[in-house]
C-alpha cells in the first residue's frame, strides 16, 4: 500500500535534486537521475498493472491519507485511488515519460539549462501522477494545475525568445478558462452532493441521488475544463502555439500525457455524464467538430511540428467524440495507441529538427530517408498507425470510435471519417515532403546530415514497435479477439450506456473497410500529388482564396485577438491610466508628500542643542505635574 | 533604634519636605544653567537624592520600611546608571576634548 507513495514521490525527489543541485551535477548524472526516477515509478506502475492484470488485485486501492480541508460538515482528504483506469494512465505517463526522458538526454545535450529541463520534466511527471492518482476532484485539480504550470515552464523553456515565452503564457492563460469550469464543477458538486470523492460521487450517482440538472451542470463545467486542457474548440488555440517548447516536451506533454487529462477526467466522471445525455451530446458534437476542423487546418501547415500539433488536436477531438457517444473504452484505447504513435511522431520530428539544426519548415526538407533510415522507418510506421491502416494500432482504436459514432449518429460518423481521411492525407504529405524526393535545404545543412545518436533512436524504435502491436489490447470480436481492454476497464465504466455493440458484425466489417479505403485514398492522393506530381507547398503569401484562409488557421487567433484580447488590453490600459495612476498612485503620493512637508517643518525642533532639550524636558515635566494637580 | 526614630520624628515632617524641595530645585537649576556635562551629572544626582530623602522621611514617619527598601534599590540602580553615564562622558571627552554640552550639536536632522 505504501508503494504507491513512492511511485508519486520518486519524480518529486528527482525534481528536488535536479532543481536544487542541478548546476553542480554533470549533465550525464542529472539526465540519468531524472530518467531513472521515472523508471522507478514505471517499475512500480508495472507492478500495480500486473496485479490488476492477473486479477490478484481486483478491488481498487482507495487510501484516505490526511485531511486537507474541513468546514461545516464537509471534509476533503488527500487521497489516492489506484484502479484499472488510473493504472493504464500510470503506464503511459511513466513508460512513455521514461522513454522521452532518455530521448531528452540526447536531444538536449547542448543546452546550457540541461538540469533545469530535467527538473521541470520530473515535476511534470509528479503532477501528472497526482492528477491520475487523486481519489477526489480536489487532488486531481491540484495535479491539473501543476501540469499547467509545468507546461508553462517548458513551453517557455527558451524564454529569451519573446514569442516562445508568449506561447507559454498563452498556454497558461487559456487553461485558466478551463480551470474556472473545473472549479465551478467542484462547487456545484460540493453544494449539491457534499463530496468530491470519486467513489462517493459514483455511489450517489448510481443510487439516483444526484438530480439530473445538477449532473448536467457539473458535467458541462467539467467539460469546459477538459476542453481547455485537451485543446478542444473553442479553447484549442494554445496547443499549436505550445510547439515553441523543446520537441521532447511537445511529445510528452502536448501529445501523449497532459492533453489526454481531459479525456481522463471525463472518463473518470462518466457516471455524471450518464446522468446527463445533453452534456454527452455537447461533448460528442464538440469533439467531432474539433476533429474535422483541426484536420482541415493541418493540411496546409508547413511547420513539421504544427502539422503534428493540429493532428493531435484532431485526434483528441476523435477521443471526445468517443466519450460523447458513451464509448469510454474506445476513448481510453485511442488515448493509449495515440500516445504511442504520436510520441513517436513528435520524437521523430525532433530527430529531423536535430539533424537539420533547428529547421522546422518542411519546404526546406526532403529526401531525408537516405540519411536518417531509422527515423524514417519509425516515422512511417507511426504515420501508418495514425492513418488507420491495418494492422497497426491506430486502426483498431479509430475503428472502434468510428463504429461507436456510427451507432449513435450517422452524421457524427461522416464527420469523423472525413477527419480520418484528411489525417491520412496530411500525415503522408508530411512524410513524403520530409523523407522522399530531393533535399531542398542549403548545402551546408546537407553536409551535416546524419542519423541521430542511439539515445534518440532507441526510444523511437520502442515507440514504433508499440505503435505496431498496441492494437492487440483491443482486437474486436469481429476479428476473433476478445477485446481485452473492454473487460479490463469494465469495473470503472460499467455504468449504463457502455452498451454492447448494437451493430451487426457485417455492418462493422463494412465500416472498417470504408475507413481503411478512406485512409488508403488519402495516402494515395498524397503520393500522387507530392511524389509523382512533385508538388510543393506554396511559399508564404502566395496562397489564394480558401487555401489562404485555411493556411491562416481560419483566422481564429486573429478573431480571438480582436474580440477578446484587444478589448481586455484596452480595458486594462484604461484602468491603468485612470484608476491606477490617478487614484491609487495619487492617494499614496499625496499622503507621502503631506508627510514630507510637515516633517520638514517639525524636524527643525531637533536642533541638536542639549541645553534646549533639557529645558524642554523640565518644562514638560512641569506641565505634566501642573495638569495632574489641576485635575485633582 | 526606637529612640533614634523618636528623635527623628520630633523634627516636623514639613522640614524634610522643604529641604528636599530646595535640593531638587538646586538640581534642576544646575541642570538648566550649567554647561559642563559633569556638573549637570552631579546636579542630576542631587535631584535623585532629594527624592530619596523624601522617601526615607515618609517611610520613617509612617513606620513603613518599604520606602527605605526602595531607596536602597534606587541607589543601586543609580550607581549602575552613573557608571554608564560617566563612561559616555569619557568617550565624549576623548572625541571632543571637552565636556561642554554646547559642543555636542552634531546629532540633529
Amino acid at each position: 500500500m505504501q508503494l504507491v507513495y513512492l511511485l508519486i514521490l520518486l519524480p518529486l525527489i528527482g525534481f528536488l535534486v535536479n532543481g536544487l543541485f542541478g548546476s553542480k551535477l554533470s549533465k550525464t548524472v542529472s539526465g540519468w537521475l531524472g530518467s531513472l526516477v521515472v523508471l522507478g515509478s514505471f517499475a512500480i506502475s508495472t507492478k500495480y498493472f500486473l496485479d490488476f492484470y492477473t486479477g490478484s488485485l481486483a478491488a481498487p486501492i482507495d487510501i484516505k491519507a490526511f485531511e486537507i480541508l474541513y468546514f461545516q460538515n464537509i471534509s476533503i482528504h488527500f487521497g489516492i485511488l489506484v484502479d484499472q483506469l488510473s493504472v493504464l494512465w500510470l503506464m503511459i505517463v511513466t513508460g512513455i515519460g521514461f522513454l522521452i526522458h532518455v530521448y531528452s538526454i540526447g536531444y538536449m545535450h547542448d543546452d546550457e539549462n540541461f538540469s533545469r529541463f530535467f527538473a521541470y520534466l520530473n515535476l511534470f511527471i509528479f503532477f501528472m501522477l497526482l492528477l491520475v492518482l487523486g481519489n477526489n476532484l480536489l487532488v486531481t485539480y491540484a495535479g491539473w494545475e501543476g501540469v499547467s504550470l509545468c507546461s508553462y515552464f517548458l513551453v517557455g523553456f527558451w524564454y529569451k525568445n519573446e514569442s516562445y515565452s508568449n506561447a507559454g503564457k498563452k498556454a497558461f492563460i487559456v487553461n485558466r478558462v478551463g480551470d474556472l469550469g473545473f472549479l465551478l464543477a467542484m462547487f456545484v458538486l460540493l453544494y449539491y452532493v457534499g463530496s468530491l470523492n470519486f467513489s462517493d460521487l459514483k455511489a450517489e450517482a448510481l443510487g439516483g441521488n444526484i438530480p439530473s440538472n445538477v449532473a448536467l451542470a457539473a458535467a458541462l463545467f467539467l467539460f469546459v475544463g477538459a476542453a481547455a486542457k485537451s485543446a478542444q474548440i473553442p479553447l484549442y488555440t494554445w496547443l499549436p502555439d505550445a510547439m515553441a517548447g523543446p520537441t521532447p516536451v511537445s511529445a510528452l506533454i502536448h501529445a501523449a500525457t497532459m492533453v489526454t487529462a481531459g479525456i481522463y477526467l471525463v472518463v473518470r466522471t462518466n457516471f455524471l455524464y450518464d446522468l446527463a445525455p445533453e452534456a454527452m451530446q455537447v461533448v460528442a458534437v464538440v469533439g467531432a467538430a474539433t476533429a474535422l476542423f483541426a484536420a482541415t487546418i493541418g493540411i496546409f501547415q508547413n511547420d513539421i511540428k504544427k502539422v503534428l500539433a493540429y493532428s493531435t488536436v484532431s485526434q483528441l477531438g476523435l477521443m471526445f467524440l468517443a466519450v460523447g457517444v458513451g464509448a469510454y473504452t474506445a476513448a481510453v484505447f485511442h488515448v493509449i495507441t495515440h500516445a504511442f504513435f504520436k510520441a513517436c511522431l513528435f520524437l521523430g520530428s525532433g530527430s529531423v529538427i536535430h539533424a537539420l539544426h533547428g529547421e522546422q519548415d518542411i519546404r526546406n526538407m526532403g529526401g531525408l530517408k537516405k540519411w536518417m533510415p531509422i527515423t524514417f522507418v519509425t516515422f512511417l510506421i507511426s504515420s501508418l498507425a495514425i492513418s488507420g491502416i491495418p494492422p497497426f494500432s491506430g486502426f483498431f482504436s479509430k475503428d472502434e470510435i468510428l463504429a461507436a459514432a456510427y451507432e449513435h449518429n450517422i452524421g457524427l460518423w461522416l464527420v469523423a471519417s472525413l477527419a480520418s481521411l484528411f489525417t491520412a492525407f496530411y500525415m503522408f504529405r508530411l512524410v513524403f515532403l520530409t523523407f522522399n524526393t530531393n533535399f531542398r535545404g542549403t548545402e551546408e545543412q546537407q553536409k551535416h546530415l546524419h542519423e541521430s545518436p542511439s539515445l534518440i533512436t532507441i526510444p523511437l524504435i520502442i515507440l514504433a514497435a508499440l505503435a505496431v502491436v498496441g492494437g492487440a489490447m483491443g482486437i474486436p470480436e469481429v476479428f476473433g479477439g476478445t477485446h481485452w481492454m473492454k473487460n479490463f476497464l469494465a469495473p470503472v465504466v460499467a455504468s449504463g450506456s457502455g452498451a454492447a455493440h448494437a451493430i451487426s458484425h457485417s455492418t462493422e466489417l463494412m465500416l472498417i473497410s470504408i475507413a481503411s479505403i478512406a485512409a488508403v485514398v488519402g495516402i494515395a492522393f498524397a503520393y500522387f500529388r507530392f511524389v509523382k506530381g512533385g508538388a510543393l507547398p506554396l511559399k508564404d503569401g502566395e496562397e489564394k482564396g480558401l487555401q489562404k484562409v485555411i493556411y491562416n488557421k481560419f483566422y481564429v487567433d486573429e478573431i480571438y485577438n480582436a474580440i477578446i484580447v484587444k478589448p481586455l488590453m484596452t480595458l486594462s490600459s484604461l484602468a491603468y491610466e485612470i484608476f491606477d495612476v490617478l487614484v491609487v498612485d495619487g492617494v499614496v503620493n499625496t499622503l507621502a508628500s503631506i508627510t514630507y512637508w510637515k516633517g520638514k517643518q517639525i524636524r527643525l525642533l531637533q536642533s541638536g542643542n542639549i541645553g534646549f532639550y533639557l529645558i524642554m524636558m523640565v518644562l514638560g515635566a512641569c506641565a505634566i505635574l501642573g495638569i495632574t494637580i489641576w485635575q485633582l | 533604634m526606637s529612640l533614634l526614630m523618636n528623635i527623628f520624628q520630633e523634627i516636623p515632617l514639613h522640614n524634610y519636605l522643604f529641604l528636599s524641595a530646595i535640593l531638587f530645585c538646586i538640581g534642576v537649576f544646575g541642570v538648566l544653567l550649567r554647561r559642563n556635562a559633569i556638573i549637570i551629572f552631579m546636579s542630576i544626582e542631587l535631584m535623585f537624592n532629594a527624592v530619596n530623602l523624601l522617601l526615607v522621611a515618609f517611610s520613617t514617619y509612617y513606620s513603613d520600611s518599604g520606602g527605605q527598601v526602595f531607596v536602597f534599590f534606587i541607589m543601586a540602580v543609580a550607581a549602575a546608571e552613573v557608571s554608564v553615564g560617566l563612561a559616555i562622558l569619557v568617550t565624549i571627552y576623548r572625541n571632543l576634548h571637552s565636556v561642554d554640552i554646547d559642543e555636542l550639536k552634531s546629532l540633529k536632522w
